[in-house]
């Protein structure tokens, strides 16, 4: 009973304070609470990892609508990753927040916590979900409380991005994934995450193909292409919210969504003897190589982040569909790494934009020396996505690799490698430039003027982070290894 | 007391319309229709415990036992309905005092009430009674009173709308008439059970077979079931504003009942789609009212006009879900007419609210509202997310089951095709949202304020069902699941 409400709480901590913190008139009081939220919240995960580690699974449920479908939470290890990696972040997102809002002197500044807490919130039902129903729920609950922050600025430009937003991410969702979900349902009798999978000895493998890539494709927030349109047109929001939400919360919901129903839903035997996988695996080969080349010609530095997102995500959904140990263990490093690195390289965009207003990298010649920290956690933040040691991305591609191996998927095995070469071709010029080029000629004085301290310590906290999670792998590999990917023997 | 229950809950609000009729002072008449109506729901309530889990009970009207005396007969499926007419009337019956005010001059309100509560109980009269022939004279009756509430619309145009449902109403009533005095020519019964009994053995008989067409034109007819919904959006938009809230919420409802009762107990699952296949007529026109009546609705820019073609759409859920001819179907056929009753008269409602206030329904006009009535705003953007279907909202429940009832039948592309549609009240409903929220006000509605509490609480009290429907089924689809395996015939 105690378990069931430490998990029940992590969905009202952030939605009491988010209303608690809206209900405040100074500024002060109300970053204040939003910080001690977020605190409270990452304890409370914390707290669930001893009956994890003792093979438990604490779970509750909270409604009953239809026959065999309930509302329920429950936990298991990759969801639990998951959670501590949003709650996690929110911390550093928070006091980061406050400097940035602070700094760019935006409107609505208590609207954009509410609905930043509202989305935690919702983040933490996707993590916790015990079956597809209440994860779809609280998936569109996600697009939903995420809408105003895309729309924040409030003119033409964030209305016409958050149409964009709202029109892809819902067309997906309803008319793909809830189709497969009621597909499933009809099928199985069932939506409930077990292990093994339910759809085992309910599908032919033509269905099984079709409701795979339905699942892929309807998962919207997961940027496979022709649907990762929305994700650039996030990036009118202000920093923070694509810093957390657009390179951690919402895409990471999305390709965590496909890990989970390929685990839990197919079960990785299924998808491996039917080839169930194959489309999305082809797509998703695609999108990450067509991605890089897209970045390479954006200057606006944002942009650029946004489209290395779309490609990163789709190493995950390869991952899953590859259907082996190795796969899976890699895109669920993927996702814990990858959102570590681009939410450090986020930061410094926004810490940039603070400190000279400066969006485009081409303008961004010469100024490695004016701030250093920035752009030294830009430049370990890079290394970490592209995947080389000694930062935590690269245990990712390396088990990413070796589980392309394992399914012999040669060409798998060279798009990965041609794609680290493409981010290093997008991503190192930027730090590069800074600390190489001339800075333009109109001299501004020399001297460190760095963006807020509230905005620099927290990227280097995450900079920081991507080195530890490299020399941490071992754990978070055992961590991930709990991962039941086959149904208990009877 | 326990016993005479099923006469009581005809015989409340029927004897308090005449009464109301009588008293001169508006503010006296409401009153007592306020108490008759809701001792009405508490009636229904308690008639719904006593057949819970499958009961039935037959009271005799003045003790003459049936076929020769009146019957009334009620199971689940009739006190569902009754729950449905006499709470939803009930709530609207309770804003009515408000909505009358500047509408009306005062000595004619108690009229108002009157015709009100002559509707209600005529709508009850139809969900209760066990004898065709009643059927129809309650039906006949509702019809007037109907034609009477909508010409009292304050445009001009009220009176248009009116006649053209009196025209089409007057059709479908003398259809179902004919179709009744066909059996009675066969049969020689007008009792609903006895007709069900002694029907089969005439099944080949000519006769019986037009019956059931002019039947299933006529109550197709008050149904508003595409393509002869040419009435309902028309006597919706000019009707005075919280009744077009009641009339959405009861009368196509009940008229879908009636039908329901009909093809599945007088003339039996068998007769119906095995012999006449009803489905294969009610699948075509059910799928193509949902597609041309959502399209519609999309485009229109009076958002009464839009609400209305929004309900022609959602019929055509209702009667798809017949044609299904599977208990997840006509569960979702049952749930959506409880659910769509409840979600539809809840939105009316706040839109006669923000009409109120606005003294307009253009969705021009609607701009900015979201900040100036951020509470009836609320209320309504949940309703509409009833309707949309959003999960954990009434909405949901039953598209889930439609869908689920298209996947059991191996409909994948009918499956496809709801879902589709479903993207389409997405459209029209997130149209309105959009313009509430995030357009500015224009600058003759600056000063629009917050309605009396009196509205709101009816409006929020929809909105809080809406939900709690999506989450508790028992009553909706738990019933319905149990109607529907007895109608069919499974599962006994």
């Amino acid at each position: 009973m105690n378990e069931s409400i430490l998990l029940l709480s992590t969905l009202i901590v952030p939605l009491a304070g988010g209303l608690l913190l809206s209900l405040q008139s100074s500024a002060n009081t109300r970053d204040a609470i939003s910080l001690v939220t977020a605190s409270i919240l990452f304890l409370l995960v914390l707290c669930i990892y001893p009956y994890v580690l003792n093979g438990d699974a604490p779970g509750i449920i909270l409604a009953k609508p239809i026959e065999g479908v309930s509302f329920a939470l429950q936990v298991e290890p990759l969801g639990l990753m998951f959670a501590t990696i949003a709650s996690g972040l929110w911390i550093l997102t928070t006091i980061y927040g406050m400097g940035y809002m602070r700094g760019a002197n935006e409107p609505n500044q208590t609207r954009f916590f509410f609905c930043f807490a509202l989305s935690i919130t919702a983040v933490m039902g996707i993590a916790f979900a015990s079956n597809l129903l209440t994860l779809f729920v609280f998936y569109e609950m996600l697009t939903l409380a995420t809408f105003p922050l895309v729309t924040h600025k409030g003119n033409e430009e964030a209305r016409r991005g958050g149409r964009t937003y709202l029109g892809i991410l819902l067309f997906t969702s309803i008319g793909f994934l809830l189709l497969a979900t009621l597909w499933t349902y009809s099928l199985t009798g069932t939506l409930d995450f077990r292990a093994g999978g339910i759809l085992a000895d309910n599908v032919t493998p033509t269905t099984a193909i079709i409701l795979l890539t339905l699942f892929a494709f309807g998962t919207g927030k997961a940027a496979l292409m022709p649907f990762h349109r929305w994700l650039p047109a996030a990036m009118v929001a202000p920093t923070p919210v694509s810093a957390l939400l657009h390179a951690v919360a919402v895409v990471k919901a999305g390709v965590f969504t496909i890990l989970k129903i390929s685990i839990y839903i197919f079960g990785i035997d299924l998808i491996a003897e039917t080839g169930a996988g194959t489309i999305a695996l082809w797509v998703a080969t695609f999108t990450l190589t067509a991605a890089s080349f897209i970045a390479l010609t954006k200057d606006n530095l944002k942009a650029r982040l946004a489209y290395s997102t779309v490609g990163q995500l789709s190493y995950v959904i390869v991952g899953a569909m590859l259907a082996n140990a190795a796969g899976i263990i890699g895109a669920a490093m993927q996702i814990a790494m990858h959102a570590m690195g681009k939410i450090t390289l986020f930061f410094c965009a926004g810490a940039i934009y603070i400190a000279t207003k400066k969006t485009q990298i081409s303008d961004m010649r010469g100024l490695g020396y004016k701030m250093p920290f920035t752009f030294a956690a830009f430049f370990i933040g890079s290394l970490s996505i592209i995947g080389l040691p000694p930062l935590g991305g690269s245990w990712a591609k390396w088990h990413l690799l070796m589980g392309s191996i394992d399914a012999t998927q040669w060409i798998i095995v060279g798009a990965l490698l041609l794609s680290s070469l493409l981010n290093i071709a997008y991503l190192i010029p930027v730090a590069a430039r800074a600390f190489y080029a001339a800075p333009d000629s109109n001299g501004q004085p020399h001297g460190i003027s760095e963006a807020p301290m509230l905005c620099v310590v927290p990227l280097c906290i995450t900079a920081a982070g991507t080195i530890l999670l490299f020399f941490f792998g071992d754990a978070l590999n055992d961590f991930i290894s709990l991962i039941p990917l086959r149904a208990p023997a009877q | 007391m326990i016993y005479q229950l099923p006469a009581i809950v005809l015989l409340l609000t029927l004897l308090a319309a005449p009464i109301c009729s009588m008293i001169r002072n508006g503010d006296i008449a409401w009153k007592l229709a306020v108490i008759a109506a809701w001792l009405s729901v508490a009636a229904s309530m308690a008639l719904m415990h006593q057949v819970w889990g499958g009961n039935e009970i037959s009271y005799h009207m003045g003790g003459w036992p049936p076929p020769w005396g009146i019957e009334v007969r009620i199971d689940e499926l009739s006190a569902l309905v009754l729950i449905l007419v006499t709470l939803f009337g009930s709530l609207v019956i309770t804003v009515l005092r408000e909505s009358l005010r500047t509408a009306m001059r005062s000595h004619r309100h108690s009229l108002y009430y009157t015709t009100f509560l002559l509707c209600m109980a005529s709508l009850i009269g139809i969900t209760i009674t066990g004898d065709a022939f009643n059927v129809f004279v309650f039906l006949e009756i509702s019809s007037l009173s109907t034609y009477a509430l909508i010409a009292r619309g304050r445009d001009r145009r009220a009176l248009t709308a009116a006649f053209r449902y009196l025209i089409m109403g007057t059709i479908g009533a003398t259809f179902i008439l004919i179709a009744i005095g066909f059996m009675y020519m066969v049969t020689g019964t007008l009792n609903m059970a006895d007709l069900a009994v002694r029907l089969p053995e005439h099944a080949d008989n000519r006769v019986v077979q037009a019956s059931f067409a002019f039947f299933i034109v006529g109550i197709a007819l008050k149904i508003a079931i595409f393509p002869l919904h040419y009435w309902l959006p028309n006597a919706y938009t000019y009707a005075p504003k919280a009744t077009t809230a009641f009339l959405a919420a009861t009368a196509t409802k009940v008229s879908l009942y009636v039908m329901i009762r009909f093809i599945f107990d007088v003339y039996g699952v068998e007769f119906s789609f095995k012999q006449m296949h009803i489905d294969a007529l009610l699948l075509p026109l059910s799928v193509a009212g949902i597609f041309i009546a959502s399209l519609i609705a999309v485009f229109q820019s009076d958002v009464k006009r839009l609400l209305a073609w929004s309900s022609v759409a959602q019929l055509g859920y209702m009667s798809l879900g017949i044609a299904m001819v599977n208990v997840a179907g006509l569960t979702a056929t049952v749930t959506h007419m409880f659910n769509h009753a409840m979600i539809k008269a809840g939105l009316f409602l706040c839109l006669a609210a923000m009409i109120y206030r606005l003294n307009s329904s253009h969705i021009k006009d609607l701009a900015g509202i979201g900040r100036s009535m951020p509470l009836t705003t609320g209320a309504f953007a949940v309703l509409g997310a009833g309707l949309v279907g959003i999960p954990l909202t009434a909405g949901f429940v039953s598209k889930w089951y439609l869908i689920n009832a298209a996947l059991e039948n191996g409909w994948v592309i009918l499956a496809v095709m709801l879902i589709i549609s479903s993207l389409m009240a997405v459209a029209y409903i997130g149209k309105i949202i959009d313009v509430a929220y995030f357009k500015p006000a224009p600058a003759q509605h600056k000063d629009v304020k917050e309605v009396a509490t009196s509205i709101l609480i009816p409006c929020w009290i929809f909105a809080l069902l809406t939900i709690y429907f999506g989450i508790d089924t028992r009553l909706t689809a738990g019933v319905a699941g149990r109607v529907a395996e007895t109608l069919l015939g499974v599962g006994l």
